[in-house]
């Protein structure tokens, strides 16, 4: 049953990484693939209409993991306290970007919030990465499942780390490479002319940075983190995931390169599912190490919910997730195809 | 400790409170927009589609608001309640979750295409949409009452080995009989404010001689729909949980209505502030035995005073408490005359010529947002010293590693946040008003 909800949410976040990741990308790149006012217009078309849904994967993830796995939302969230306030007003500013920008036609006005746009996006895809880079490096767990991380110390990884040491930096950077690769081949898929162009330019370069970043994460972490080594030659089936995220990585360039937009960003989201399940693989059956102290780590059984809730959880979850399948197919159905300047939405 | 406990309350008192601003108009708002759609669809009057456009931008900046000021609120659960959310995240937890997966999908997705999707879907695919945020607004605003309810009053749920509440019956914690009340209480509240702002805004549009047509059918709809609403939220909502609280809570009670002594035939305290030295009511002004009548429907009947309970067990800020409860009632008081005077004056077709009457209906717009907040100071102060109401007390709850430096700092951060959108959405709003409802407007193009 543990096991059954760890995969859940890890298919939630990863859920959301592929979702919320395309219009995160898209705020990273925008400023340089649209130059006019029509075609940031353009751009910010592409993710207007569903930016927001895709944002609700993070809360709805935020919220099974708390039923779930309350002590490990507990303690990783008030360990984590800093960076995840900034997170919030990170998000609070991108989301005021977008839905304020269009309200005063202004030649101060939107380039403001394109920036305010741009920054925001690319700061939140690097510290999803960092996140990522502190949940398999570790943390300093105490007796009672609590630690409390400073923003750095002496950027080593050691007994003492702070939530930015150069590994979790390295995670960071990979992140927000792989969501500029997949923002760039998002609009390149939603836009034509001038501005597909530019997308298309920017995904080939960020392409490269990506294959960089993905051998140097996965070379430290299979040094620093034991445990992901170990996982996998117990069990050598789990050689599918980073299969996934291989032959994403390789088609997303084959397909760019075809100029099959459509292929290319769907090898995208396979890279990003392929990594984050490979990620989740790795850890499981720990959900936050401890870097001090093994018999101090929280895993899938030390910090669930009792069973009881567990069980009653899935008889409202699946059909909850049905629901959910059903509006995004209905949704991206109604959205398919290049976006026009003039449209009104849906 | 003790300054770290205030600093993690008041950070969730300051950012939960600044939170509901927000969705008490849009849960109140979405059940207006749809009743215009029906009557839109099954009269076809433009005018209520007219309406309905008009306010579902201003329902969209308000979401917007309420979406960017909640997701501190999911965080702030783990961030600064860590031992609460430890302990009891195995039952609330489920609540939590669930409001995730069935309504902020569901509000997020129709949302959209309320907002733009009015010629793609035809008349009665907008009917649908409109019928969906309604229903995704009001599942949500159950599934958080349900979660304060289980605080307030806590089933279904055993203790385990480490000390942790556990779920032991999912149908207790979702149909728990005060969550029952408290919801349609809540709910009643956020259709006064819904009512009471559309009433507003119609009786300011008639008063200004502008976009008269569509403010008198604000006020045709706002006036009615607000009175009844604030009627119902007396009895027999209130009523009910007054009721509920006598005998769950009954140490709240007397903090609520500033009863000091147990007595035969309390009194009902209208005005006196309670004070804390004497542990009397300052200047009282009262109606004899109201209060025993109130509560168990019999003049004489006992009721216990404050000093009956131990003194650990008071909600620490009797003050407050009292001044929050007495505002609640006192402005509900005036929503129900105002509102009464103003809809027998419609249904006398006089209301639009009543200049006097529409000017009480302008300046009432902020008064049910100030009722709304004071109603759920009731609900958060008199839970205390608990924060699970006899069972876990909210000095045991705040996260105790993360230091009153950090709390305050992310205080102040968020203080100062909400002040820059509270200045963008004043703006805003000011500008959808100005503009007013425009005949046969379309909708303008999305984030652009």
């Amino acid at each position: 049953m543990e096991t059954l909800w760890f995969a859940l949410v890890a298919g939630m976040l990863a859920m959301y990484v592929v979702f919320d990741g395309f219009d995160l990308g898209t705020g990273i790149v925008h400023l340089y693939v649209a130059r006019s006012e029509d075609e940031r217009r353009r751009v910010l078309q592409t993710i207007g209409p569903v930016w927001d849904g895709n944002e609700v994967w993070l809360l709805a993830a935020g919220g099974t993991l708390y039923f779930a796995f309350p002590v490990l939302y507990a303690s990783s969230f008030s360990g984590f306290y800093l960076p995840l306030m900034m997170v919030l007003w990170l998000f609070m500013l991108r989301g005021v970007a977008i839905e304020f920008r269009h309200h005063f036609d202004n030649a101060v006005w939107k380039p403001f919030w394109d920036v305010i746009f741009a920054v925001s996006s690319a700061l939140l895809a690097i510290f999803f990465g960092a996140a990522l880079g502190n949940v398999v490096r570790g943390v300093p767990l105490d007796a009672a499942a609590r630690f409390f991380l400073p923003l750095w110390t002496d950027f080593l990884p050691g007994a003492s780390p702070g939530i930015l040491d150069w590994y979790t930096v390295l995670v960071g950077v990979a992140a927000f490479l792989a969501l500029t690769l997949h923002g760039a081949l998002w609009v390149s898929l939603k836009t034509d002319g001038a501005v597909q162009a530019r997308a298309r330019r920017a995904a080939r370069g960020a392409w490269w940075g990506v294959v960089l970043a993905t051998v140097a994460v996965t070379l430290v972490t299979f040094r620093l983190q034991p445990q992901v080594p170990a996982r996998l030659s117990a069990a050598p089936w789990g050689v599918v995931f980073p299969a996934l995220a291989v032959a994403g990585l390789v088609l997303a360039w084959v397909f760019e390169r075809k100029g099959q937009e459509r292929g290319a960003f769907l090898a995208s989201c396979a890279y990003l599912l392929g990594m984050l399940t490979s990620v989740a693989f790795g850890v499981y059956p720990y959900m936050l190490p401890s870097n001090v102290d093994p018999a101090r780590s929280l895993d899938i059984h030390n910090a669930a919910a009792g069973a009881y809730g567990l069980g009653v959880g899935l008889v409202w979850f699946v059909p909850g997730m049905l629901l959910v399948t059903a509006y995004f197919v209905f949704i991206y159905r109604r959205l398919a195809g290049k976006t026009t300047v003039d449209e009104q939405g849906y | 400790m003790d300054s770290a406990l205030t600093l993690h309350r008041l950070h969730f008192a300051f950012t939960v409170t600044y939170h509901y601003l927000f969705p008490q108009l849009t849960m109140g708002l979405a059940l207006v927009i749809f009743l215009w759609k029906t009557l839109a669809l099954r009269t076809g009057d433009e005018r209520y589609n007219r309406a309905a456009r008009f306010w579902t931008r201003l329902f969209a900046i308000n979401f917007a608001m309420g979406v960017v000021s909640g997701i501190p609120m999911e965080f702030q659960f783990g961030t600064n309640w860590a031992r609460f959310s430890e302990a009891a995240g195995g039952v609330i937890g489920q609540t939590l979750a669930m409001e995730g997966v069935f309504s902020f999908f569901l509000e997020s997705t129709f949302l959209g295409f309320l907002l733009f999707g009015e010629r793609r879907l035809g008349p009665k695919g907008h009917w649908f949409a409109a019928l969906c945020v309604f229903v995704g607004s009001w599942l949500s605003g159950y599934l958080i009452v349900a979660t304060n309810a289980w605080m307030q009053h806590p089933v279904g749920y055993a203790l385990d080995a480490a000390g942790r509440f556990q779920l032991t019956s999912f149908w207790a914690l979702v149909l728990n009989r005060w969550a029952l009340w408290q919801y349609v209480h809540t709910m009643l509240g956020a259709v006064a404010t819904g009512t009471i702002v559309v009433g507003a805004i119609g009786a300011a549009y008639v008063l200004l001689g502008r976009h008269v047509e569509d403010g008198r059918l604000f006020l045709r709809t706002g006036v009615p729909v607000g009175f009844l609403a604030v009627v119902l939220l007396a009895m027999p909502t209130g009523d009910a949980q007054g009721k509920l609280i006598a005998a769950n809570q009954p140490v709240t009670l007397a903090a609520m209505e500033g009863l000091f002594d147990t007595v035969d035939g309390a009194p009902l305290a209208i005005v006196g502030q309670p004070d804390m030295e004497r542990l009397a009511l300052d200047n009282p002004l009262v109606v004899p035995r109201m209060l025993s009548f109130l509560t168990y429907r019999r003049w004489s009947a006992e009721v216990k005073g404050l000093k009956d309970f131990p003194r650990e067990n008071w909600p620490q800020n009797v003050p407050l408490l009292y001044y929050s409860y007495h505002i609640m009632v006192g402005l509900g008081t005036i929503f129900i005359a105002v509102l009464g005077v103003a809809s027998l004056l419609l249904w006398r077709r006089r209301l639009f010529e009543s200049r006097w009457v529409l000017w009480a209906l302008a300046l009432l717009l902020p008064f049910p947002y100030i009722s709304n907040t004071a109603g759920w100071m009731t609900a958060e102060f008199g839970r205390q010293p608990w924060l699970v109401y006899g069972l876990m007390r909210t000095s045991e709850g705040f996260s105790a590693n993360v230091s009153a430096g950090n709390a305050m700092f992310t205080l102040l951060g968020f203080m100062g946040m909400y002040t820059v959108l509270s200045i963008l959405f004043l703006l805003l709003v000011y500008r959808e008003l100005e503009h007013g409802p425009r005949p046969g407007d379309a909708s303008p193009s999305h984030a652009g």
